[in-house]
């Protein structure tokens, strides 16, 4: 999209979780990058955006999305999963390192350029920690990090030697790179599909239990608190981690986690009926779990609120709950859903907006989720008071999440990803 | 994609049955229907002609995904003695290990213009997307999905207590062995609960119990002698040989000893208290042969009223499903 020269956004809501700014002001964006926020400032010659009655907020950080890449089994491509990502407030998004698999710099410039190419928002890859992801032999780390990725990470493949985990760990800490975690035993998941729990007991589903992502966690954390690595675990779904990661932060480990929307809105209860939407790992928990976790975002213990994206062709969703893919498409609504929680009263506004934004970007180590002057605008304007009808406006390849059809609260009316216009509404 | 409640999909609006997936969730007084119109094709069998003609002109096709000689064996009889054209298809054999997938077999066959289909599918809720998402129009009966349910083996285990024990009411039941891998189980906790029993009762070793079996509607037990005291009903449940492989059991000797059903063990029940088990059964694994051959045993009595009941669920469907509207995920 062309680059305007100047823009002047006017009287919106400004809200900066990093700074604890929230003030009605203006702010303008000169050659791309944010130059002043104020009161009434004068622009000549600046398109203007007029956001009276609407927020401003830094462009949000997507810290987990699973990338379509040809080969990796989901639906779409970077080009409209950045641009639905964009529609949803998104300039950042973290990819999990299990398409390609990214274990080549090759891998790494493929994404590069096909993002930078679509324009709709910077993708930053994680690194395959092993090579191939099979949990082996080293990964080039130190490599991939110089062709552009934030961290390292195994997706879901497992590091089922705790040897080779430490050597991990060992050499991402050499060069400071975080690592991120996804717990999740493989022994005690093997063959499961759903929590293990009431429902998947009535329903006959194959269970893995909260204790699959415990025993892993707590392994993962001796391990960090040995080699000294930044840690970021994804995708915390029960209470038994909270508890562990409580304890971890309280000792001063260098640990930070996120949590994806789908588990704070939706429990086991969910998958009645056989719905294969809310087939997703790791499975959608106890509803004790769910409110554990929202109290966990409230109190900080996770730090940030992911979307977790996986598109996922019709195709493979349309079979026998156990057959389908797991994975739910949601760089379309985490904005609205997140802004879901607090009008329910579950989250407070900052904590909420500074989960997708501020936070995020703690996690993975990099600049962003911020309104900074002096740097590239990444920004996103809502309309928090507006419908959005996702029946009519649904952006990504992946139908599958059960909000498709859905009409949520918040629409974003303009997007600047890096001084750049990523998304614009008339 | 609808998040519908099972008995939403399993029963016209005026709530006739139109498929058959599971007992849970369904109306006392639906399950009552199904065992008095069984009861009245018990006769049938005993006739020199073994036919009415309720199906004549429909055709019922029998989907196993997964191999069983005996159900589909009893679900053929029993769609041929209501005078349906019976089409057998192994699928475990045939299209999907082309690559053809559950759709688009499922796609083909409807356009055969198939009536019933039959499913036995080794994963839980198979019938369930077949009926919601793919021909809500063709009648939908669970042959047995994954550990979900089996419904018709329920109820066919029901008529045989009904039978027996002239009701349910005051019943205490016992389901005893592999419960985890069960989905004959959680049929019959379903139906029992709903038709009355005073308590049903879940007893095997903690690795072969789900996880919060009590959510079944059952009492769990892990001893037999506290779990069959003064019960009227014992269920064996079949024990696979492949458990002893995934860590689950020790030993098939070991198992026996401590839940197979002897004459000893069988003292722990009421005096009249009768002996069913879904077959096939494994002697000396989880029955010793005095109690499957003994007096209190009515398991050959089960195989009898099984094609009764399949008569009934299948005549059933298809009347619930001519009454229903054409309507649903792509209707015809």
């Amino acid at each position: 999209m062309a680059a305007k020269a100047h823009i002047l956004i006017r009287k919106g809501r400004v809200i900066d979780p990093a700074t604890g700014r929230d003030e009605v002001a203006d702010l303008l964006i000169e050659n791309g990058r944010l130059t002043r926020i104020g009161a009434s400032l004068d622009a000549p010659g600046a398109d203007i955006i007029e956001a009276d009655g609407h927020w401003v907020l830094p462009g949000l950080v997507d810290a987990c999305v699973h990338l379509s890449l040809p080969g990796s089994g989901r639906t779409g491509d970077i080009a409209s999963e950045t641009r639905a990502a964009a529609a949803g407030g998104i300039t950042h998004m973290a990819a999990q390192p299990d398409c390609g698999p990214v274990d080549s710099t090759a891998v790494v410039r493929l994404i590069r350029e096909q993002a930078g190419q679509a324009g709709f928002a910077r993708i930053l890859p994680i690194a395959a920690m092993t090579q191939g992801l099979k949990g082996e032999q080293l990964a080039e780390m130190a490599t991939l990090a110089k062709a552009g990725c934030i961290a390292v990470g195994n997706a879901g493949g497992k590091v089922a030697d705790a040897l080779v985990l430490k050597r991990c760990l060992e050499y991402a800490a050499t060069f400071d790179m975080p690592v991120m975690f996804r717990p999740q035993d493989a022994a005690l998941s093997a063959g499961g599909c759903a929590h293990e729990g009431p429902v998947a007991t009535r329903l006959g589903l194959p269970g893995i239990p909260a204790l699959a992502e415990s025993v892993d966690l707590s392994r993962d954390l001796l391990l960090v608190e040995a080699t000294g690595v930044r840690a970021h675990f994804q995708q915390i779904s029960s209470r038994e981690s909270l508890r562990l990661l409580r304890a971890a932060k309280k000792r001063g480990l260098p640990v930070t986690a996120d949590v994806s929307i789908q588990h704070l809105l939706l429990d086991e209860s969910a998958l009645e009926g056989f719905n294969s939407h809310c087939h997703v790992i790791p499975p959608l928990r106890s509803s004790e779990d769910r409110e554990a976790l929202l109290e966990a975002v409230a109190d900080g213990t996770i730090d940030a609120i992911c979307s977790q994206h996986t598109p996922i062709g019709s195709s493979s969703k349309a079979a026998p709950f156990p057959a389908t893919k797991p994975g739910m498409a949601g760089v379309d609504t985490l904005l609205s859903l997140v802004l879901g929680l607090v009008d329910e009263g579950k989250l407070d506004l900052a904590r909420a907006l500074d989960a997708i934004t501020a936070a995020p970007a703690r996690c993975l180590g990099i600049q962003a989720g911020q309104l900074e002057t002096g740097r590239p605008a990444s920004l996103c304007v809502l309309d928090a008071a507006a419908e959005k009808d996702y029946g009519e406006n649904w952006l990504s390849a992946g139908s599958n999440s059960p909000w498709r059809r859905s009409v949520l609260k918040g629409s974003v009316k303009l997007t600047v990803c890096q001084g750049k216009v990523s998304w614009l509404t008339d | 994609m609808t998040l519908a409640p099972s008995s939403r999909v399993q029963l016209t609006e005026d709530g006739k049955l139109r498929h058959f997936l599971t007992t849970e969730h369904l109306p006392r007084s639906l399950l009552e229907d199904i065992l008095d119109t069984a009861a009245s094709f018990v006769d049938v069998g005993g006739r020199s002609i073994k036919k009415v003609p309720l199906l004549r002109g429909k055709t019922v096709v029998n989907l196993f995904f997964e191999s069983s000689t005996r159900t589909r064996s009893t679900f053929e009889l029993a769609a041929q003695r209501l005078s349906a054209d019976v089409l057998n298809l192994d699928i475990a054999k045939s299209a999907t290990s082309k690559g053809e997938t559950l759709l688009d077999t499922l796609r083909n066959l409807e356009a055969m213009a198939a009536d019933m289909f039959v499913v036995r599918h080794q994963d839980s809720g198979a019938p369930f997307f077949i009926a919601n998402e793919v021909t809500p129009n063709v009648a939908v009966i669970n042959a047995g999905d994954g550990r979900h349910a089996h419904p018709t083996q329920a109820m066919l285990d029901m008529y045989t207590i009904r039978h027996y024990k002239g009701g349910f009411e005051g019943l205490k039941v016992a389901i005893v062995g592999d419960i985890l891998h069960s989905r004959v189980a959680r049929s019959q906790v379903h139906a029992l609960n709903t038709l009355g029993a005073e308590e049903v009762r879940l007893i095997g070793p903690k690795t072969l119990l789900p996880v919060d079996a009590e959510a079944l509607g059952a009492t769990v037990f892990t001893d037999m002698a506290h779990g069959l005291k003064d019960v009227d009903v014992v269920i064996m449940l079949r024990l696979q040989k492949e458990r002893m492989d995934s860590a689950l059991l020790p030993s098939e000797g070991e198992f026996f000893r401590l839940y197979g059903l002897n004459n000893e063990k069988l003292q722990y029940a009421k005096e009249d208290a009768i002996v069913m088990h879904p077959g096939p059964i494994n002697r000396g694994v989880e029955i010793a042969s005095e109690v499957a051959d003994g007096p209190r045993s009515v398991i050959l009595n089960q195989v009898t009223f099984g094609i009764a009941v399949r008569m009934a669920v299948m005549s059933m469907a298809i009347s619930g499903q001519d009454s229903a509207p054409a309507g649903g995920a792509h209707g015809s």
